[in-house]
């Protein structure tokens, strides 16, 4: 299992502010996490889509594509920060 | 090297006062406060609302003053951010750095604010007459971090 978190403009557009899920056995990075979130359609392939300003974090770390994701993370899915 | 998230606001005298306390060695204080303007591109604003990611914000804010820390030669610094409901006018966020020059100081005080805009999750929505609108980021922000 794990924890992913959608926060700010993603969590309105999603409609969903957290959610555990099993971790695919073929999901080992953030990319392929998001490829696979996509999949679900809809809005998830909306927004996740490739070019969209999305940005990750794995367990509170800012991550990249390449970031390994394993079960009992939480990872969180949001836009370009905005704060200051 | 105090970070904080708060809904409160923040008394600068005070807060400069309680990070450099009776220390002999601090010869500049450099500051820097953010405010709610009350207009953003081309609207205007009536309120902000400001979330954020708890557990990942202090971790991100403590991680940009240590690596201030780590580039120049100052003493402490100090970073305090608001959260919830804000009016234009309103104080958003605080940094503080001392340290022995002021050279050193402004120049850490600025590398927190700009990597602070880039990296720690927050979130702004505006309250408009036409609604409510998330804030976008801004391309300027990842230039000005990019500098450092």
């Amino acid at each position: 299992m794990i924890t992913l978190v959608y926060l700010a403009r993603l969590r309105e557009a999603l409609g969903a502010a957290a959610e555990k899920i099993e971790l695919p056995g073929d999901v080992r990075t953030v990319e392929a996490l998001l490829a696979w979130l996509r999949g679900r359609g809809g809005a998830w392939a909306a927004e996740l889509a490739p070019g969209r300003a999305v940005r990750v974090a794995v367990n509170y770390d800012m991550a990249r594509a390449e970031t390994p994701v394993k079960p009992g993370d939480e990872v969180a899915i949001f836009p370009p920060v905005t704060g200051g | 090297m105090p970070v904080r998230v708060q809904n409160e606001d923040f008394d600068i005298a005070r807060e400069i006062a309680a990070l450099r306390g009776n220390d002999p060695r601090v010869g500049a204080v450099a500051a820097f406060v953010g405010l709610v303007r009350d207009v953003n591109d081309a609207a205007t604003v009536r309120s902000l609302t400001l979330e954020h990611y708890p557990g990942m914000t202090e971790k991100a804010l403590q991680g940009i003053v240590e690596e201030a820390r780590a580039r120049w030669d100052v003493h402490d610094a100090l970073v305090v951010h608001r959260v919830g409901e804000l009016k234009p006018t309103d104080q958003i966020v605080l940094v503080v750095v001392i340290g022995a020059h002021r050279g050193e100081a402004f120049a850490a005080c600025e590398f927190i604010m700009d990597y602070l805009k880039t990296r720690a999750p927050f979130w702004k929505k505006e309250q408009t007459p036409d609604g409510e609108r998330w804030v976008e980021a801004r391309a300027s922000d990842d230039e000005k971090a990019a500098r450092w």
